[in-house]
């Protein structure tokens, strides 16, 4: 039996590292694409970044308050900014409503110090209320609020720590850099691995089966005495190998481009994660890839031909993708185990429970055993669509 | 003579779709293509199993290389049958028809080499049997070359050495000299009658009379799924033409029509 599913194994490797086209197809080209594309999008971003920064915008601050004016304006107002202090009015404000001038403007209530005070040692209800008004058309306005918005949000943060926290004055809030990287990797990551995966999945897949049934070569396959089970377990294991090195491809194509993407100072964003963090991927990425080249070998038995095999699974990497986007609506990686024994979900959440730096093996092995017993039972079903004449043989 | 083969009872209904039901005008839903078909076959023989269009050869040839399953009835080969042992008898018969294709990409080298491992046939007997082979066929000059740089003559020499690389007792050809040229029918033939003066037997299906006269020791006429006659050559013929004899039959069953 071993001896068969090899032979099989080996055959569709020939196949495929034999044909430089598929393998540029399959292999090199996602990295090459990814690599491009994102170096010339993170090029492009810099350069417009860097444009908005030579650009003058005048940020005109009303009723500055003494508590935020070292805040905001000693080391966070970007370079190409001019500060005046002082009023506007009601036509400064229709001039930036119109686009005549690169205004940013800031407008305070006169006792906002006092309002602050009140409002934290609750003798009023009232929130203090500030007023921006920028450009969000203009790069360099967005960019300066981002800025401003930023820093007023981490004043207001400051409060609502310093009230909660009072028994502990000396407890600071920190706002790591490894826990906002890894809370970005873990909400983009785990969908950009599966879909570059599945595309892997999807860029062999088809043809190795729908194709032999079009072609009329399975038919010659399935005359020999191997046995219905060595060829779908052959099929599965070998079209997962070439699967991961597609995604191999992919994931070397984003390492490379990443520090294109990110500038300099952002470089490190938290990507330090530890080596059983590592190993803990290593096995949800094989367990991954193991059931989508089940789920994707069987429609594709399912099909007529490899065009019918697209179109049936276009549905299914909707599917996926959905999957994909869950992190980005949750608030880290479920908790629940029935969770993990959902194929692909698991995955996206054992991935996002990694990426977030919230490893836990049992998820992960929980994870594995549903996407083995999911695997096994797609070879099971394979073997009924080999032994079904209708499945392998209708026009 | 020793009986190798022995089909009893076989049948195969397939399901109409509304396009075939109109292309056939009828409102029947399934049509029958073998209806109870019986018949031997002996070691050492080749047994033609002649009939017209349609008639059930081939879905007969399929049954018996298990790519489906007969609906009623079984068929033994060398001690195996193809409903509960469809295994073995894969390894005991080669079986070569037009619907089982090579796949383009692979040299035929390659696809010999598979097919024998497939078959689990020893790597010194695939190299003697390789070399033999093809250069019985001519094929050894075209061993490094794809599939699908090969002529349609030398395509079908290659499927049926493929067919034959486990050296098999029981060889089952669906119109193996379909769309060949002369010279390549001849020598799949010729290969044919080799193989038979080795011990093999052979079951083939044709609507060619005169393969059948040239090649068959015994024939088998089937006509709408039905075995009509099977017999020696001299018991179906009685001393006419086969084909004179055929449509003698074919008038008896269908009243005339062509």
């Amino acid at each position: 039996m071993k001896s068969n599913i090899w032979t099989i194994i080996k055959k569709e490797f020939a196949r495929f590292f034999g044909d430089k086209q598929l393998i540029f197809t399959a292999v090199i080209m996602p990295g090459l694409l990814i690599y491009l594309i994102y170096s010339l999008m993170g090029t492009g971003i810099n350069n417009m970044i860097a444009d908005s920064e030579n650009q003058q915008i005048t940020l005109q601050v009303e009723n500055m308050p003494e508590s935020m004016s070292t805040m905001l304006l000693a080391h966070n107002v970007p370079p190409m900014c001019k500060v005046e202090l002082g009023p506007f009015s009601d036509n400064d404000i229709k001039k930036l409503n119109d686009k005549e001038l690169n205004l940013l403007l800031i407008r305070f209530p006169s006792d906002f110090d006092q309002q602050v005070e009140d409002y934290n040692s609750l003798q009023s209800e009232a929130i203090p209320n500030i007023e921006i008004y920028y450009n969000s058309a203009n790069m360099a306005s967005n960019i300066v609020y981002d800025r401003l918005h930023d820093e007023i949000m981490s004043f207001e943060r400051g409060y609502q720590i310093n009230e909660s926290e009072a028994a502990e004055p000396t407890k600071q809030y920190d706002v790591a850099d490894e826990s906002i990287g890894s809370m970005i990797w873990s909400k983009i990551l785990p969908m950009l691995i599966l879909m570059m995966l599945f595309s892997g999945v999807m860029a062999i897949a088809p043809s190795a089966i729908a194709g032999e049934k079009e072609r009329g070569t399975i038919a010659t396959l399935l005359v020999t005495p191997m046995k219905r089970n060595e060829l779908a377990i052959g099929k599965i294991v070998s079209l997962s190998c070439i699967a991961l090195l597609s995604g191999i491809s992919s994931f070397i194509g984003i390492a490379l481009s990443l520090p294109n993407m990110i500038s300099a100072e952002d470089a490190n964003l938290g990507f330090d994660y530890t080596f059983n963090d590592y190993i803990a991927l290593m096995f949800i990425i094989f367990s991954s890839v193991l059931i989508m080249a089940s789920a994707v070998s069987l429609l594709s038995a399912l099909a007529k031909d490899v065009k019918n095999a697209g179109t049936m699974i276009t549905p299914f990497m909707l599917v996926v993708m959905l999957c994909g986007l869950m992190p980005l609506m949750q608030d880290g990686a479920s908790e629940s185990i029935t969770t993990y024994c959902i194929p692909f979900y698991n995955s996206i959440q054992a991935m996002t429970a990694v990426f977030a730096h919230n490893l836990n093996w049992g998820f992960v092995a929980i994870t594995l055993a549903a996407n083995i017993v999911f695997a096994s039972v797609a070879v099971w079903g394979l073997t009924k669509m080999f032994n079904s004449e209708k499945v392998m043989f209708s026009k | 003579m020793e009986e190798i083969l022995h089909a009893e009872g076989l049948c195969k209904t397939f399901t109409l779709s509304r396009k075939q039901q109109k292309i056939e005008r009828t409102t029947a839903k399934r049509k029958t293509a073998v209806d109870h078909l019986t018949f031997s076959a002996y070691r050492g023989e080749i047994f033609g199993l002649l009939g017209p269009n349609g008639a059930g050869k081939t879905t007969t040839l399929r049954m018996l290389s298990t790519l489906i399953r007969p609906d009623e009835g079984d068929a033994i080969l060398d001690g195996c049958s193809v409903v509960n042992q469809p295994s073995e008898v894969r390894g005991k018969i080669g079986f070569l028809t037009s619907e089982l294709k090579l796949e383009d990409f692979f040299t035929p080298n390659y696809l010999f080499d598979f097919f024998s491992r497939l078959h689990g046939v020893e790597e010194a007997t695939i190299r003697e049997r390789k070399e033999r082979m093809f250069c019985r066929f001519g094929i050894d000059k075209f061993a490094e070359v794809k599939v699908a740089n090969l002529s349609t003559g030398m395509k079908q020499k290659l499927s049926l050495v493929i067919s034959l690389v486990h050296d098999p007792e029981i060889i089952i050809f669906d119109e193996p000299t379909n769309g060949l040229d002369v010279l390549t029918a001849r020598t799949v033939t010729d290969y044919l009658q080799e193989l038979r003066s080795e011990g093999k037997t052979i079951i083939l299906s044709t609507h060619i009379f005169s393969l059948v006269e040239r090649l068959c020791d015994r024939v088998g006429i089937i006509i709408d799924g039905r075995m009509t006659v099977c017999g020696t050559l001299n018991e179906v013929c009685g001393g006419i033409p086969l084909e004179d004899r055929f449509f003698n039959i074919y008038k008896e069953l269908k009243g005339g029509e062509a």
